[in-house]
């Protein structure tokens, strides 16, 4: 497999407060899995690239246990979007909303995110 | 806060919130009440309403907050005053007052008393002593586990439902335990002498020492007070160092009592059938009250009932509670015993139809009354039935009762499907929910799974002992109402797991992508997938990855995406975000030089170590950068990857056999060792696990694993389907007096034709109950080759013989694979601050609270964002 120059120079950036945070190189990421990222406030987000290549961002903390571990689960789709199960007791979070699909009352961060 | 009421806003008291109270307040909310009236609650304990009857599950694992009944933020959408930790102290009925032990005083429209019970305690010396118990709260269970910390021996007092599960609670706290029951028999409300008889063989097979026909006569303690022993009313003492006092509970109607209610002559608060007291603005409900038929009620069924009856009559609908049944069934020690109906066969020219086999401890017996029709029964040793037969009480049964109680197998096992119920036939009992109302959960409100009926009817969300029967009556509806049940393997797939193994052998297909998107759903094609069918899909393509020519590294290209995130990490993730190792230590035999590195690295990484149930070594507090260093360490040493993480082999224990057992027959450390590294790294729908006896006596416990193999003098025994975990199943023989090729053999057929036919996560055991044909199909295809796949079978599993490779070794070797083990993508070097520990016993236990603080504050101690 060849990667275009161009391509591995492609950062992901990701809107903390007013200012753009860059984390890493697009090509750091596996499509269908997600990193974990650490914000200059010390909170951590938990990125992903699914597999259209969209990037999606949200917080990493787990709040059914407090662990941040919501980079570790595994991406899939429910109605047309993209979400992470966790780890750890396998509830569902939306990647562009952060939105729990399994409990209404409970929702994490969601970060904008741009690559360019 | 002093009470404000304006005089149109009506105020509604509840006193106690425990069960009853609880689903008074939600039958409010669902009537509308909460925004048409103040509701304040005076609830006793430290929490807020939980379920009392699940509270022994504690021990099992369920944490309080998950024993909690109140969901999320109902309280406040309701606008409910809940006042935790403040009983009520005294009603002044002339003024409408209560008063609570704060001081906070409200004015009351209507007052609802649901105080409870509380528990019985006998009148015997020293019965307060340090180290006596009662079992009611989760705060007195909490005692009970802390004090049992310095104990060795339990006592329990009383021989009844609650008893018997307390009991259950000491032994699990690892308490030599005795039951002491006056009565001469346990559950003596429940169940009958015969029934008796067999519950006592088995509760005693377990280990537990029962004293029937026996009082206490004192509680008997040392210098410094605490508990030593028990007197017994026969003479004898028993040594004891804690005791838990089971010995019934009675109404707590105090408060009733004392602001001048009627009381039952034996107590409670005496309520007409629309639960009112004698003082009309105030009712009594639950465990506090004398029902109108002269009864006090020690479930929480008939409880529920009350707490809708009172609802009701509040809003002025008509409705009434005059009774009901007793049906109970136990839910711990691993004895099914369960009672409904009339079972001790009250009611006048009724019949009993009775099986009983004292050798498996197995007591049914139904009461049938004169025009046929069953009218209760008791169950012990084997209750599979109860779902059924407690719906039918009051009906004649669609078959002879004989054939109800006849074990599966002898004579015509009685086909009896939840279709021979009437609508009006109570379904679930603690919530009281008929097969019609089921019914219409799927016809009229359209739902479809088990998870949206439960939603829908409350059914199966109490004692959850009528969920099988609920299971079936939805799958049955569904078929009826032309939906065809869908029995695919997740929202992406419509094929099962056995037709997605077809399909990725015959088309040799290795890609996930190319699956989902030539045979996934329509609407899922093209999409991620989700969580159930990549990890599946990824188990189907790595069985048979050799043979279809698939990579065999599960973490390979898109293989990685689609692992769970313990295969993703080659480590199980813990509570915290760390993770445990666990090296391969085939049949549990280990050199002192390779115990000595797991030590040097134990200590050298400050992880958590403990011998496993497995005869293996399980280091924990891992964090994910630490994965690759320690396993190149171990790797160094000659371990490679015990597959802990995987749905795959685990272990093969082995007892130390002939080399050194006088009893020995043949080399079970030797065969142990031999089949664990044969099918080690082999994936499959479930973990698999196994264990070689060098004799009879067992002692690898071969007959509780999925294979598992007993020496006799002329070779090997070859157990099927066992199971340890939640439903133990003995294993079934497949075949006997086998040599060590024949056996090996066996054993590679076996396991892949599982691994062909079985759901995902479905063990051996739950496979082998449900294929069609049972053990004697698997015998024929698998001994008698009676579908010509044998050949086949094998030459699956000598590729995977041949292809195996440690997935740690491969790991710690490439720099590509390992530079996903980092805590940071952008800061590979910093390790995650919020893996903390703290000391235990002289090791280390994952820092929980840091987990429940947000980072910021935790980093930086400030709350500020
Ligand atoms: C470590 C260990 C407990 C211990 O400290 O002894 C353990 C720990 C876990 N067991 Fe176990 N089981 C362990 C021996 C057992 C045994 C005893 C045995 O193997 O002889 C059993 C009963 C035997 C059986 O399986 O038939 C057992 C029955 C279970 C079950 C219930 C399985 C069932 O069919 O009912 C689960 C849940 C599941 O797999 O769905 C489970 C699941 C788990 C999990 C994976 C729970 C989880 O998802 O986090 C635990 C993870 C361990 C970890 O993170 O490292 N564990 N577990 C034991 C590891 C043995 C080993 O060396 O590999
Ligand atoms: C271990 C165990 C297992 C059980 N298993 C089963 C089972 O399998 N099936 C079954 O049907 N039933 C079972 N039960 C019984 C069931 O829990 C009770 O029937 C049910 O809890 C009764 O509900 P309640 O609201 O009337 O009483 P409770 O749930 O006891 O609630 C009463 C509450 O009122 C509080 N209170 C008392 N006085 C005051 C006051 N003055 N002011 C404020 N608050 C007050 C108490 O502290 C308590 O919290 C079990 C009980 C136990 C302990
Ligand atoms: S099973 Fe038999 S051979 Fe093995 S240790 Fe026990 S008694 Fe000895
Ligand atoms: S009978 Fe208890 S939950 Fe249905």
């Amino acid at each position: 497999m060849t990667i275009a120059p161009e391509k591995t120079q492609t950062q992901v950036q990701l809107r903390v407060g007013h200012e753009w945070f860059a984390l890493c190189a697009l090509s750091l990421l596996t499509p269908g899995r997600g990193v974990a990222a650490l914000l200059p406030d010390g909170t951590q987000a938990a990125v992903f690239v699914d597999r259209e290549g969209a990037v999606h961002a949200i917080d990493n903390r787990d709040p059914f246990t407090g662990a941040q571990v919501l980079s570790r689960g595994l991406l899939g789709s429910a109605a047309g979007g993209p979400f992470v199960a966790s780890p750890l007791l396998k509830q569902r979070f939306d990647l562009r909303t952060g939105r729990c699909l399994d409990d209404d009352a409970v929702s994490v961060t969601a970060y904008e995110v741009r690559v360019g | 806060m002093p009470a404000m009421t304006t005089p149109t806003t009506p105020t509604i008291v509840v006193v106690g919130h425990g069960m009853v109270g609880q689903r008074f307040l939600e039958a409010l909310a669902e009537r509308g009440v909460a925004g048409r009236a103040r509701i304040v609650v005076l609830c006793e304990e430290p929490r807020a309403a939980y379920d009392r009857v699940q509270l022994t599950s504690y021990f099992s694992g369920r944490t309080p907050d998950e024993l909690s009944l109140v969901e999320g933020d109902f309280m406040e959408r309701h606008g409910i005053e809940l006042h935790l930790d403040d009983p009520a102290e005294t009603i002044d009925r002339d003024a409408r007052t209560v008063t609570s032990r704060a001081g906070r005083s409200f004015t009351y429209d209507t007052l609802v008393l649901a105080t409870g019970s509380y528990p019985f305690v006998p009148p015997v010396p020293n019965k307060d002593a340090e180290g006596c118990f009662v079992y009611r709260t989760i705060e007195d269970l909490l005692a009970i586990e802390e004090y049992a910390k310095t104990a060795r021996t339990g006592a329990v007092v009383g021989g009844g439902l609650l008893g018997l599960e307390a009991a259950g609670a000491l032994k699990g706290l690892g308490l030599t335990t005795h039951i002491v029951e006056f009565a001469p028999r346990l559950m003596p409300a429940q169940v009958d002498d015969g029934g008796g008889a067999a519950l006592l063989r088995t509760i005693e097979r377990m280990g537990l020492t029962v004293h029937t026909g026996t009082g206490t006569q004192e509680i008997t303690v040392d210098e410094a007070g605490a508990v030593n022993g028990m007197a017994l009313s026969d003479g004898s003492v028993l040594d004891t160092d804690l005791v838990v006092f089971s010995a019934g509970v009675r109404p707590r109607d105090q408060l009733g009592r004392a602001a001048g209610l009627a009381i039952g002559e034996r107590g409670g608060i005496m309520v007409d059938e629309q639960c009112r007291t004698s003082d009309p603005a105030v009712f009594a409900i639950g465990e506090c009250a004398l029902a109108s038929d002269g009864r006090v009620y020690g479930l929480v069924a008939p409880g529920y009932e009350m707490a809708e009856t009172a609802a009701a009559t509040i809003t002025e609908e008509a409705r009434s509670f005059t009774g009901a049944d007793m049906s109970t069934k136990l839910k711990l020690l691993g004895v099914d015993v369960a009672s409904f109906g009339d079972a001790h066969g009250a009611a006048e020219g009724c019949l009993d139809v009775v099986y009983s086999d004292s050798r498996s401890g197995v007591y049914k017996k139904l009461v049938i009354g004169s025009e046929g029709e069953l009218l209760g029964g008791v169950l012990v040793g084997d209750a599979d039935a109860y779902g059924m037969l407690r719906p039918l009480t009051g009906s004649v049964p669609p078959v002879a009762p004989e054939q109800l109680v006849m074990p599966a197998g002898i004579g015509a096992p009685a086909a009896l499907g939840p279709s021979s119920l009437p609508d009006d036939a109570v379904i679930c009992s603690c919530h009281n929910v008929t097969k019609g109302t089921i019914r219409g959960a799927v016809t009229e409100h359209s739902c479809t799974t088990v998870p949206e009926v439960k939603k829908c009817t409350k059914a199966g969300t109490g004692c959850g002992s009528c969920v099988k029967v609920l299971g079936q009556l939805v799958n049955a509806e569904l078929e009826a109402s032309g939906v065809e049940v869908d029995k695919g393997l997740c929202g992406c797939f419509g094929q099962s797991r056995q037709e997605l193994y077809e399909i990725v052998h015959t088309l040799r297909l290795t890609s996930y992508q190319e699956i989902l998107d030539r045979h996934g759903r329509e609407t899922a094609r093209g999409g991620n997938g989700c969580e159930i069918c990549k990890p599946a899909v990824a188990s189907i393509i790595a069985s048979l990855a050799p043979t279809i020519g698939a990579g065999g590294y599960v973490l390979d290209g898109e293989q990685a995406a689609l692992q769970d995130t313990n295969d993703h990490f080659l480590a199980n993730m813990q509570k915290n975000g760390s993770y445990s190792i666990v090296p391969r230590i085939p049949g549990g035999e280990i050199t002192p030089e390779k115990l000595i590195v797991i030590g040097e690295v134990a200590r050298d990484y400050g992880l958590y170590t403990k011998i496993t149930g497995g005869q293996r070594i399980d280091l924990f507090g891992a964090r994910v950068d630490q994965l690759p260093q320690i396993w190149a360490r171990l790797v160094d040493a000659g371990f490679e990857s015990g597959h802990a993480y995987g749905k795959a082999l685990r272990t093969v224990k082995s007892c130390v056999g002939q080399t050194w057992c006088r009893y020995g027959v043949q080399d079970s450390v030797k065969m142990a060792i031999d089949l664990e590294l044969r099918y080690r790294g082999l994936r499959s729908p479930h973990k698999l696990k196994s264990a070689v006896s060098g004799c009879q006596r067992e002692c690898a416990e071969a007959q509780s694993k999925d294979f598992g193999v007993i020496a006799t003098a002329n070779g090997w025994n070859l157990y099927v389907g066992g199971n340890g975990g939640a439903t133990p199943r003995h294993a079934d023989l497949l075949a006997q007096d086998l040599s060590d090729a024949e056996l090996v053999r066996l054993i590679d057929r076996f396991l892949m034709f599982y691994i062909r036919t079985a759901d995902r996560l479905e063990r051996t055991s739950t496979w082998l109950e449900r294929i069609e044909g049972g053990l004697d199909h698997v015998r024929d295809v698998v001994v008698h080759d009676a579908l010509g796949i044998c050949a086949e079978l094998e030459s699956l599993m000598a590729d995977h013989v041949a292809n195996y490779r440690d997935e740690w070794s491969e790991t710690i070797n490439d720099p590509e694979r390992l530079r996903r083990f980092v805590s940071f993508v952008n800061a590979p070097d910093v390790p995650d601050p919020t893996v903390k520990f703290v000391p235990e016993r002289d090791q280390v236990k994952p820092d929980l609270p840091l987990l429940s603080i947000r980072p910021l504050e935790a980093l930086e101690g400030s709350a500020a964002r």
